[in-house]
């Protein structure tokens, strides 16, 4: 049923149809709307069988889902940016663990400079802690990647992290099609879990690991993944004939057929580049995309197979390591080893900066030029940069760069106006 | 006085032979059928403290919820002891996961219990000093004032003993430690205000709050009883001197904790909804210097030449102790 509703309040419909049975949350933008809706539908009955707690702190929330997931409940919670970060310890413990526990990211930046939009930096930050990373591309596939989520995770014992990019997602109001109780039932069973605390059979959950077996263990956990990789066409082939519509799988190619110029992208980004692939293929241009759903694990072989002979690849990515460039980037430069198939790094949209049409357009037209720099700053305001770097040569006590600049854009723009 | 009043006792080391009492007053303790929920096998030192509260407050714990109970264990030395690879000296469902965050994760496995229509099953948190007083005590916080259905159990052993003795906020005034060594002009941990946990506890008007000690193990046992038969967030905890840390003999680990007792450093108490509504008196006052001789990591203040500033102001604590929690009240059967 085709449903205008914000995104966040689909993904909480669609969570509640998993029957989660502990839900923990602390509040932080642009993730509220979500764990909002959860708790008003526990408390108004119309989600039952759940326990929803409010806890203390973000560490503490995924705390309380690491003893609800052990204790063989079916546990959930969402977070963003900061939050995550505060938790970062509780995150590696759920994948060290082996506990499917669903999280939702509404992807934000990491201060300072503290800022509340958009950009992939929280959840790459936990990109190596084990967990399964899925990345939303639509309003849609918000709220259906996390039935998707549960059943990988259940699956493989597994945690995973359903990112949905913050505001262009999570506030966004678009139809979506809502499925069905007993849809969700039949796709995904109770959880059975692998190891659970009962005390008619009492287990040592979470003992030392000393250096006889900790590579072992750690070999386990990519070898899951690993298993992730099988498992997630399979799971997403069988949520589209349940379903009736596509979600999930490992990436998506667009008009990549015969395409020279490929470009990749994590997210809701993939939207507006499809846009521009279409303008530019209807100038002649050979040109396609592929979307990455699957970051964690890391599809290579998809990823291969799909840029196939292109001339070049182009990686837009909202996320930045500073000191090398991008991060999404290194994994498409894996996937290219032993070919010669050059790569480019835009670093875009960081802290809500929007990636416009045409500046799109204006990068892949410069790699098909063959005049784009391995690494480029999409939009970048070269002339603040200048002045900061100036101001920074010529006084010791050069003062905040944060406020710095934003006095500068004033008085720049006061010279425009 | 708390635990069921015992007429008998030996001159000097207050046992008494369980041939003298009741059935029902018998210790688990004393159960050669007692559950053994921390079996023999760990690696503790000889004489621990930690291991020994464990295992008292867990076998009680087990009897009264009839062997239905989960337990979630922070970082610490009871947890690295208890299950070094391969093994597990756990006789029960039980689980790490962090340093901080036992309390959080027993909130968890309670929600799943509720959920899952299983209010027999109880859930015990527990951990070091460092890990309650410090480090878990945000998780610890929130798990009061929901009022969860948990009992945390905190071993203070006054350090972080697993570690290598570092300091906590646990640590007593000039205390020596790795982080607070006795040199300079006030050598060992510094004189604060202290931070306790149980008043800390009360402030939150939970159901249940109180000390023990393992020198007095059927108030311990009693203690936990109690706590186990209400519902709610509740806290027991328990004095565990560390031989190693402390630097005193294996064999005294149970009179230097009675000494703590009998100096007033460590007053024993019960509180209900954040009113004390018990407390042990003291049977024979000692002074504090009694206590410190026997642990090293007081050996400095009685150097010669020592400065008796310091061994004075630790008496005034237990001397403040005696008088706010009136330790030296009329003691009955004494
Ligand atoms: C986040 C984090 N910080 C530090 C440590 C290191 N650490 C492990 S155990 C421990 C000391 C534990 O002290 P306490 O809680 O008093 O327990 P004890 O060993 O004394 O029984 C420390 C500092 C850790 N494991 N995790
Ligand atoms: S260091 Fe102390 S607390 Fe740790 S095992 Fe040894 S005696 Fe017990
Ligand atoms: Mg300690």
């Amino acid at each position: 049923m085709l449903k205008q509703v914000e995104t966040s309040r689909a993904i909480a419909e669609t969570v509640a149809l998993c029957r989660p049975e502990v839900i923990c949350a602390y509040p932080i933008t642009p993730q509220t709307h979500i764990v909002e809706a959860l708790a008003e539908m526990v408390g108004a009955g119309q989600l039952q069988h759940c326990e929803f707690i409010n806890v203390e702190s973000e560490f503490a929330a995924l705390s309380v889902a690491i003893g609800a997931s052990a204790a063989g409940a079916r546990a959930y919670t969402a977070t963003a940016s900061q939050g995550l970060l505060f938790m970062a310890e509780a995150v590696y413990n759920a994948a060290g663990l082996g506990l499917p526990i669903v999280m939702t990211i509404g992807n934000r930046a990491i201060g300072a400079p503290i800022n509340i939009w958009n950009d992939h930096s929280d959840s790459m930050s936990m990109r190596d802690a084990g967990w399964i990373q899925l990345y939303a591309e639509t309003p849609q596939e918000s709220a259906d990647l996390h039935i998707l989520a549960f059943r990988v995770a259940e699956e493989l014992s597994c945690p995973v992290m359903v990112c949905v990019d913050g505001f262009v997602l999570t506030h966004s109001y678009e139809p979506v099609d809502l499925v069905t109780q007993g849809d969700v039932d039949a796709y995904l069973p109770a959880f059975e879990p692998r190891q659970v605390l009962d005390p008619a059979d009492p287990v040592s959950i979470g003992a030392m690991v000393g250096p006889e077996a900790f590579l072992e263990v750690r070999y386990l956990a990519h070898h899951k993944q690993l298993r992730a990789l099988e498992c997630i066409p399979e799971l997403s082939q069988e949520f589209r004939e349940r379903f009736g519509h596509a979600s999930g799988g490992l990436l998506r190619t667009y008009r990549t057929e015969g395409a020279e110029t490929i470009v990749v992208a994590l997210g809701s980004v993939n939207g507006t580049i499809q846009e521009v692939v279409d303008d530019l293929r209807r100038e002649g241009s050979a040109i396609g995309s592929v979307s990455v759903c699957c970051y964690r694990p890391f599809p290579l072989a998809a990823l291969r197979a799909a840029i196939g002979e292109a001339k070049r690849v182009i990686v837009v990515e909202k996320s930045l390591a500073p000191g090398i460039g991008g991060i999404l980037s290194t994994d498409v430069r894996t996937a290219l080893s032993h070919t010669s198939i050059p790569l480019f790094t835009a670093i875009a949209g960081l802290g809500g900066r929007a990636i416009t049409k045409a500046s799109l357009r204006g990068l892949f037209k410069g790699a098909e030029a063959g005049v784009l720099d391995a690494l480029t700053f999409l939009d970048l305001h070269t002339e603040l940069i200048q002045r900061h770097l100036e101001r920074e040569s010529k006084r010791r006590r050069s003062g905040p760069p944060a406020e710095n600049l934003l006095a500068d854009i004033r008085l720049l723009a006061a010279q425009i106006g | 006085m708390p635990a069921p009043l015992i007429k008998f006792y030996q001159t000097g080391t207050f046992t008494i032979g369980n041939r003298l009492l009741d059935e029902e007053a018998l210790s688990v303790q004393a159960d050669e059928l007692r559950p053994n929920v921390l079996t023999s096998g760990h690696r503790a030192c000889q004489g621990c403290g930690e291991a020994l509260g464990a295992r008292y407050a867990l076998d009680a714990a087990m009897r009264a919820a009839g062997d239905q109970i989960i337990v979630a264990n922070a970082t610490g030395c009871l947890e690295v002891f208890s299950t070094p690879y391969p093994e597990s000296s756990w006789r029960v469902a039980w689980m790490h996961s962090l340093f901080g965050n036992a309390a959080a994760v027993a909130t968890g496995i309670a929600a799943a219990m509720k959920v899952k229509g299983r209010p027999n099953v109880r859930v015990i948190a527990q951990g070091g000093d460092g890990g309650t007083t410090d480090i878990g005590l945000g998780c610890l916080s929130g798990m009061f004032e929901r009022n969860d259905d948990v009992l945390y159990i905190c071993y203070d052993n006054e350090a972080y003993m697993n570690t290598g003795v570092q300091r906590s906020s646990a640590t007593p005034p000039a205390a020596r430690t790795a982080t607070t060594p006795a040199v300079g002009s006030q050598p060992g941990n510094s004189f604060g205000h202290g931070k306790s946990i149980p008043l800390i506890a009360m402030a939150h008007r939970i159901p249940y709050a109180a000390t023990a000690s393992v020198a007095d193990l059927r108030d311990l046992e009693y203690k936990i009883n109690k706590a186990m038969r209400i519902h709610g967030a509740r806290y027991v905890h328990v004095h565990v001197p560390c031989p190693l840390g402390w630097g005193a003999d294996p064999r005294d680990t149970v009179r230097v904790a009675r000494l703590a007792i009998e100096t007033g450093l460590f007053p024993l108490f019960e509180a209900e909804f954040g009113n004390i509504t018990d407390k042990t008196s003291i049977r024979h006052l000692k002074p504090v210097e009694e206590y410190l001789r026997l642990q090293k990591r007081f050996a400095h203040l009685f150097h010669s030449g020592a400065d008796q500033q310091w061994i004075i102001a630790i008496q005034e604590i237990a001397n403040r102790n005696i008088r706010e929690f009136g330790l030296l009240a009329e003691v009955s059967h004494a």
